[in-house]
């Protein structure tokens, strides 16, 4: 396997607090890292740096791109650094109503990021988001409704299909299934999931529920106060925490 | 009471302001389509009637210059009426109904059906200048849009009206690029007239009082309407054929004529509809 995004000693501060100190990550082709950690912990914060919605205040990010260049992320121009957002990327907000557009319909949230890339064939447009609306498990007679009128879980698989359907190869996802149903939350994982290996995608996942990280993620990074205590393969780190934090974290999922 | 003369500057706006809106045009003509910020000043009238426009036509007017005022292609409505009334007053130049005696026309809502001149100016009075406004409130990321022609949400908002309404239903202020380029807002005209603005031999000037922007189209520039290739662009009119003039190819108007509701249709250019008359 090959590495796809490197990140080394990534710095953040807000004021006196240090949300990412010193923070060094590898993500490989195809793999699912999960970021776990108490509230505040500065896992978004990372994710943020990651993806380019935050600017560190230092660090090195590379990014290996479709036509197999390494792109310093950091001093990418920002035209670039947006089309990587919509072309080869994708990031899942826990809030639906960051991602979607809550005035445009199913299908114009669906279809929008085609018409960014140049789809100017509203037919094949409307085609290609009623395949992705079905497979992420939404009616397809639903396409022409506004998201506003969706539950929770809905938005999130409209979510998911509008950035899906260009064919990422690199997702974010900030607590995907936070603030949902134990039921609802259990079967958009399973889509996730499905999705991911079908598409073979490569995803990072922030997630303060360790079940969630089990079900999802290869490998596992466990932070607080903004540091790294811990990295493994999920299993050997549920299993077996070598860090006193990390057996805190996993005795208390236990309890509940 | 009429002491205009000693009151107001030439054309009401004092030489610095003009200056000020001629680097704007200048900077506008020079990149079709884009939307450049400019210090509205006041004006006597209230911002819906067109003050962006107004300060435009002041800047340009020269005291040879011929003015023509259109509001919805009419010479007589109050908006025309009174904004043409106010240029007499304080420039004192002379005014006319005649599209081709006109050097400067200010329009609301139409394009003069006669083809404009490489000699003439038509100057668009604008309400929202930003075409990406109806998806994207932000204005910090509608800029950015622009400058890195990321023109993908104004397709949503076509692909919207087709699934809502089986066609792209936007009738007005329907959305073009200029020059390959820039996506640009032509004003609530009819999208019937967007077809007029191409290669158009006459300078085109835009302004948003309130929004304070100005931009423009130079001569000969090419200017398309979006659309998809299995949605066209449709230039279309009411299927009907103007009941005083006899034009089947112009922009045409419904009007009440008696207290009974009796309909007609009429040419909306009142200027041109006398002249076929004759
Ligand atoms: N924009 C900001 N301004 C100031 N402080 C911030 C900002 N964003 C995050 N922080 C602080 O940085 C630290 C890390 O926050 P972050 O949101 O990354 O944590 P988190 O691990 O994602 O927490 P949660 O699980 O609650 O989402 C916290 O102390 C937080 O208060
Ligand atoms: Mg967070
Ligand atoms: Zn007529």
């Amino acid at each position: 396997m090959e590495q796809i995004l490197k990140a080394k000693a990534i710095n953040k501060k807000f004021g006196d607090v240090y949300a990412c100190n010193n923070l060094s990550i590898e993500l490989y082709t195809g793999e699912v890292v999960g970021i776990v950690g108490e509230s505040g912990s500065g896992k978004s914060t990372l994710l943020n740096c990651l993806s380019g919605s935050l600017v560190p205040d230092g660090g090195n990010i590379t990014y290996l791109d479709r036509d197999n260049n390494w792109l310093d992320l950091l001093s990418l121009p920002e035209p670039r650094k947006r089309n990587l957002l919509r072309t080869e990327w994708a990031f899942v907000h826990q809030n639906p109503r960051d991602g979607l557009r809550m005035a445009v319909s199913a299908g114009g949230n669906i279809g929008e990021r085609l018409m960014a890339i140049g789809y100017r064939n509203y037919s094949q447009i409307r085609a290609e988001a009623t395949e992705w609306i079905e497979k992420v498990e939404i009616d397809a007679i639903r396409l022409d409704d506004k998201p506003s009128i969706f539950s929770g879980g809905m938005q999130q698989r409209l979510q998911i299909a509008k950035n899906l359907i260009t064919k990422p190869r690199l997702i974010f996802m900030d607590e995907p299934t936070g603030g949902l149903d134990v039921s609802v939350q259990a079967r958009l994982l399973d889509l996730i999931r499905s999705l991911v290996r079908e598409l073979g995608l490569s995803v990072i996942i922030v997630t303060h529920d360790l079940a969630v990280a089990r079900f999802m993620a290869n490998r596992l990074i466990v932070m607080k106060n903004g540091k790294i205590v811990e990295t493994g393969l999920t299993d050997q780190v549920l299993d077996d925490p070598q860090h006193s934090y990390t057996q805190l974290l996993v005795s208390s999922i236990l309890k509940v | 009471m009429s002491n205009s003369e000693e009151d107001f500057n030439f054309a009401y706006l004092d030489e610095q302001t003009k200056r000020m809106i001629r680097r704007a045009l200048i900077k506008a003509i020079c990149i079709p389509g884009y939307q450049v910020p400019f210090a509205s000043r006041e004006m006597p009238m209230p911002y819906g009637w067109g003050t962006g426009g107004v300060q435009v036509t002041a800047a340009c007017l020269q005291e040879t210059d011929v003015l023509k005022v259109i509001d919805q292609g009419s010479d007589d409505t109050t908006n025309a009426v009174s904004i043409r009334k106010f240029f007499e007053r304080v420039a004192g130049v002379k005014t006319t109904e005649n599209t081709g005696k006109a050097s400067v026309i200010q329009t609301r809502h139409r394009i003069p059906e006669q083809v404009l001149s490489e000699d003439q100016i038509l100057v668009y009075q604008v309400p929202i200048p930003e075409p990406l406004r109806f998806l994207e409130p932000r204005e910090t990321e509608t800029r950015v849009m622009h400058a890195l022609e990321e023109y993908g949400l104004m397709h949503v908002k076509l692909y919207e009206d087709i699934s809502i309404n089986g066609e792209i239903s936007t009738a007005y202020a329907y959305p073009v690029k200029v020059n390959d380029r820039y996506i640009m807002d032509p004003s609530p005209t009819p999208k019937f007239d967007n077809p007029k603005m191409n290669f158009c031999p006459a300078i085109q000037l835009f302004g948003a009082g309130r929004e304070q922007r100005i931009y423009a189209v130079p001569p000969y520039t090419k200017v398309i309407s979006l659309d998809f290739e299995d949605y066209p662009f449709e230039a279309s009119r009411a299927e009907k054929t103007c009941e005083i003039c006899g034009a089947t190819n112009t922009y045409l108007d419904e009007v009440v004529i008696d207290d009974k509701g009796t309909r007609m249709f009429s040419c909306s250019d009142s200027d041109y509809c006398n002249s076929q008359k004759s």
